[in-house]
């Protein structure tokens, strides 16, 4: 019963994590502004590593989690890189 | 010492000597001619010793196997003939090193010279010696070579350069043909050992595939001795310092195209295209050579027309087709090389001591320097056949030969008035030689004041003037059992019966020689007004030169052809060659499809996860919105890439690719980084299309868009099909089965790329260090958009209102927005550092690894960039890219060497498990060594990249408007 529960709220997670993923590709196709774009690449980013951590959580397996911890630590270099390149024009100066 | 261990040493000494000379200092001119005078020295005396063995028909040979499945055999073969030019090469390259070390300036890096020296002494000894036809092939080529690299010694001057590539040019596409007809001709023996095709002549020349060997086998030996119509690069040769001359264009490179006719002699000659091809080839350079040496205005020019000439008469003595003139053209080689080398040095020292070569220049030398000049004499006497030097001798068999019959044309009833009208040329340019140079009043307005040169320079000359005198006067006792050697190794028993004595009593050939003289005198005394008027080149022909026709054949086939071929075939736009490209895909798909079912199993996928269509769906939006946008909207269509990249990456989780996913996602953040740094440097958007093109336009990218579609869709059709079908049994189930095992660890992708396949992923780690290399070196000459050259709008607004009141330090609004933001970035690098190497150690077992760990290092390190910029990282770290791949190639190659120290083959792996303190057991392979190799590779490849495109924002010196703007680099940096 537990087991049920889990698994169907692991799979609306899922699928709710996916919705959102495609709310923020939305944001990254209109934008309006370039700022706006990049935001919505960090959201993916962000949904991506819950994504992957429910996976693994549903696989019982902890060998997906790397793929978590990498977005995690590095995700974020893709958005410093876009945002020093709207502010400053150049990514590295 | 043995037959081999004589022939191995001869044909290595001198390699073996060049590679040393190439590692001494550039100013030891002592040393290096030491080194090379003792390395000919010792070549001489090896050559020396070998003369007992080839006496009356020896040969020496030594055999290893080279490629046996092919029948080749590397040979190294020794006969009188071949032991005659080992003698001409490793002595006159004895005297020409000793002569170098006086001629050489200070000035001159010598290492280069002596070692390219030496390198072609090896090569020429290795045509003399080769025993098979292939491997002489080789060694022809090579002397090409380093005969290209020592006319072009100098190579700071345009006429260096020109002459060399001349002279590789001709004679480089002659040793191609040389390369066919060889191959031909062993196709008609059946081998390529030189011993069964000199045995084998009666069936060459009887075989249908005679002619077209033959024309091949001679255009490599008449490019190589300056025959006419090749002999124009030889002149334009002369541009090489003097010894060079002496040696490569008097006594060896040219020789070796005589050498190669003698050498065939046996297996080719005897026939009327042999007659009619080399004999006229030869008559006519002879006679033509000897006609524009007299119209030479620089020494050295004179002497390399003189040379041409000489060697005409060479070739057409060995194109008569009768064994005595072939012993006269043997002996002509001797002598020719040790008067023309004499002549050459002496030339040489007249240039050295006085700084011109200029014969206008030129005049009443004698009195400056008589010894010299009497020496010259004597050597210029020998040139043109004066009694009693050695000139004289094989002229006088050579004048004798064209009385003798042979075919009844009118070529050869006329053959001996020709003979005598070349003789008379000789005799006029020697004359020339001599008396405008060392006659006549004193010279004026000379660069230096001549005088005698070094006793040491001089004694080269001195010593082969004897050897002209000696042969001359008493040749039988001196050269005759040398020539009778190398006559009998090309003639065999054959040998014909001929007299070397000076006096054979008043004859035909002696009234032709003392008509060639008088001849000669007369003609000079005719023709001086004409040549004291200072005009370079005969009348008439002066406007008819070989070399421009040269150059025009080769300026319109390789500049004007291949132009025109580039613009018929070539295009520089990028869509256009995306175009072919993907169109030639899906022609060639079509075709392997075409009458074909293509297979989908249905029935083998299974149920879809509504979250995986979801996420499918948002990665296609992503992709297809980046398509669409690229054109104008290049950030954002980079920002959705990033999207499209990052669900790829799930999907390798999905579908259980831990590996790729980790490797996907790096490197799709190092690659935004890369693009975005691209992006700054790209030309802006062009406004203002017409109308008219427009539609032309639109209607392109309909027809690109349907392209992409058929093609994108054929593409998922096929990986569809192939994923739904069951694999087949392959290698991978070896692999599942053996990596613990075999290779000690339970990643088998790991353990593939490091263990089973570790030499792929050696070649590949060496191939991305190239390609970092090659980024590199094209990036330090970018020259961006002219548009794009101006510091970006939002620096400009944020320097305007630095300097705006109140006034601030120049980039404080930077440091004020980066001022959190920086500290977090700066402080993830030790741990992003600890993330790679946590990925790198556990790699072998879990997912991880060298490559995923690289970038991982890198994309920490752009983070400091980033936060810091250019000048702040590197006056902090040292960063050296180049050093980085240099060092992982070393490691990675190093510990496949390793496993050599133990006895196995390159690259095994060795896997154990040791009990550290703290950690506790943990598996140690050998393997992790080659994958810190990839490591510190992939780190240094990647950074280098980054950084190249990156340091272009701080090449301020290409803008001059930002010169103002930017400050200078401070005294710290690297």
């Amino acid at each position: 019963m537990i087991a049920n529960v889990l698994i169907g709220s692991l799979t609306i997670a899922q699928i709710l994590l996916a919705l959102a993923m495609a709310g923020a590709t939305f944001r990254m196709l209109r934008g309006p502004r370039a700022q706006d774009r990049v935001l919505g690449l960090d959201t993916l980013y962000i949904n991506a590593i819950l994504l992957l951590l429910i996976f693994g959580i549903r696989s019982g397996s902890t060998a997906y989690f790397e793929a978590a911890l990498v977005i995690a630590v590095l995700g974020f270099v893709t958005t410093a890189a876009l945002a020093k390149f709207l502010m400053r024009g150049e990514v590295i100066e | 010492m043995s037959n081999a261990t004589l022939l191995i040493s001869l044909t290595i000494l001198p390699f073996a000597g060049s590679l040393v000379a190439a590692f001494l200092p550039a100013n030891a001119r002592n040393i290096e001619a030491w080194l090379s005078g003792l390395i000919a020295l010792s070549a001489l005396i090896l050559t020396t010793a070998c003369y007992w063995s080839v006496t009356a028909g020896g040969v020496m040979r030594y055999e290893a196997q080279w490629l046996p499945t092919l029948g080749l055999n590397f040979i190294l073969r020794m006969d009188g003939f071949a032991w005659l030019f080992a003698m001409l090469v490793t002595g006159i390259g004895l005297l020409v090193v000793l002569y170098a070390r006086y001629y050489m300036s200070p000035q001159d890096p010598v290492p280069r010279f002596f070692s390219f020296f030496l390198a072609f002494m090896g090569a020429m000894l290795g045509v003399v010696l080769a025993g098979n036809l292939i491997q002489l092939v080789f060694f022809w080529e090579l002397t090409g070579l380093f005969s290209f690299l020592l006319i072009g010694y100098w190579h700071h001057r345009a006429g260096a350069r020109d002459g060399a590539r001349m002279a590789l040019t001709v004679t480089a596409t002659g040793g191609l043909c040389l390369l066919a007809g060889m191959l031909i001709l062993g196709h008609v023996v059946g081998s390529y050992d030189l011993d069964e095709v000199l045995a084998a002549g009666e069936l060459i020349r009887s075989h249908a595939l005679y002619l077209p060997a033959l024309i091949l086998i001679l255009l490599g030996a008449l490019t190589k001795s300056a025959q006419f119509p090749f002999h124009f690069w030889l002149p334009q040769a002369m541009v090489a310092p003097t010894p060079v001359s002496a040696y490569l264009h008097s006594a060896t490179l040219v020789k070796a195209g005589v050498f190669l006719l003698a050498r065939l002699w046996p297996a080719l000659a005897g026939t009327d295209a042999w007659l009619w091809i080399v004999g006229m080839s030869g008559l006519v350079t002879f006679v033509l050579g000897a006609y524009l040496a007299i119209f030479q205005q620089d020494l050295k020019g004179l002497l390399a027309y003189s040379t041409i000439s000489h060697l005409g008469l060479i070739t057409l003595l060995l194109g008569l087709n009768t064994p005595l003139a072939a012993v006269a053209g043997i002996f002509h080689i001797i002598n020719h090389a040790t008067f023309k080398a004499s002549l050459f040095m002496g030339a040489g020292i007249i240039d050295h001591e006085t700084g011109t070569r200029d014969i206008r220049r030129l005049s009443g030398l004698y009195r400056f320097m008589p010894i010299t000049a009497t020496l010259a004499m004597v050597a210029a006497a020998a040139m043109a056949g004066v009694p009693l030097l050695n000139g004289f001798l094989s002229k006088e068999m050579f004048f004798a030969e064209t009385i003798a019959a042979h075919d009844g044309s009118l070529v050869d009833q006329t053959l001996p008035l020709v003979a005598t009208l070349a003789g008379m040329f000789s005799v006029a340019y020697s004359l020339r030689f001599i008396h405008e140079t060392f006659f006549g009043p004193p010279a004026v307005a000379l660069p230096r004041v001549p005088h005698e040169p070094p006793r040491w320079m001089r004694f080269p000359v001195e010593l082969l003037v004897v050897a002209c005198l000696v042969v001359g006067i008493i040749p039988e006792l001196t050269v005759g059992p040398v020539l009778e050697t190398a006559a009998y190794a090309v003639l065999g028993p054959a040998l014909p019966q001929y007299n070397l004595a000076v006096w054979h009593g008043f004859t035909l050939p002696l009234l032709m020689s003392v008509a060639a003289l008088l001849g000669g005198a007369l003609i000079y005394r005719l023709l001086r007004e004409h040549l004291l008027g200072g005009v370079e080149g005969p009348p008439l022909w002066r406007h008819l030169k070989s070399q421009h026709i040269f150059e025009r054949v080769l300026v319109t086939v390789s500049w004007r052809w291949a132009g025109a071929l580039k613009n018929l075939l070539g295009t520089r736009h990028l869509q256009v060659q995306l175009r072919l490209l993907v169109g030639t895909a899906l022609i060639a798909a079509l075709w392997s499809l075409y009458g074909r079912e293509l297979a989908v199993d249905h029935t083998a996928s299974p149920a879809l996860d509504p979250a995986f269509a979801l996420l499918w769906t948002v990665g296609a939006t992503c992709a297809v919105g980046a398509a669409c946008l690229a054109k104008y909207h290049r950030l954002a269509a980079l920002i959705l890439v990033g999207g499209a990249g990052l669900v790829t990456s799930i999907t390798f989780v999905w579908l259980s690719a831990p590996d790729l996913a980790l490797t996907q996602l790096l490197v799709e953040i190092v690659t935004t980084v890369l693009i975005l740094l691209g992006l700054r440097w790209l030309p802006k958007r062009i406004e203002g299309i017409d109308s008219g093109a427009r539609l032309r336009i639109r209607a392109r990218r309909l027809g690109d868009l349907a392209l992409a579609l058929v093609a994108g869709s054929g593409l998922s059709l096929l990986a569809y099909a192939v994923m739904s079908r069951p694999a087949p049994s392959s290698i991978s189930r070896f692999f599942l089965e053996h990596a613990y095992t075999e290779g000690g660890g339970t990643n088998v992708v790991n353990v593939i790329l490091v263990d089973f396949r570790g030499f792929d992923t050696l070649g590949e780690i060496t191939v991305l260090g190239i390609v970092a290399l090659a980024v590199y070196a094209l990036l330090r000459r970018f020259r961006p958009a002219s548009d794009s050259i101006d510091i970006p709008e939002q620096q400009r607004l944020q320097n305007a209102r630095d300097a705006a009141p109140p006034l601030r330090p120049p980039g404080t609004t930077l440091t004020d927005y980066l001022a959190i933001p920086a500290v977090i970035m700066q402080l993830m690098f030790p741990f992003i550092g600890v993330l790679a190497m946590f990925l790198l150690i556990r790699g072998h077992n879990l997912p991880g690894g060298g490559f995923i760990a690289g970038i991982t290092m890198t994309v920490g390190l752009l983070l400091l960039y980033i936060a810091g910029g250019i000048r702040w990282v590197e006056a902090r770290l040292h960063v050296r890219p180049v050093r980085w791949i240099a060092m992982g190639l070393l490691l990675a190659a190093g510990t496949g060497v390793g496993a050599w120290l133990f006895s196995y083959p390159f690259l095994t792996s060795y896997a154990a498990h040791a009990e550290l303190p703290v950690i506790g057991r943990a598996p140690l392979a050998s393997a992790l060594l080659f994958d810190l190799g990839v490591f510190v590779l992939v780190v240094g490849a990647m950074a280098l990249i980054l950084l190249a495109l990156a340091h272009q924002s701080i090449r301020s010196h290409r803008t001059p408007s930002a010169k103002a703007t930017v400050t200078p680099p401070s005294a710290g940096e690297t």
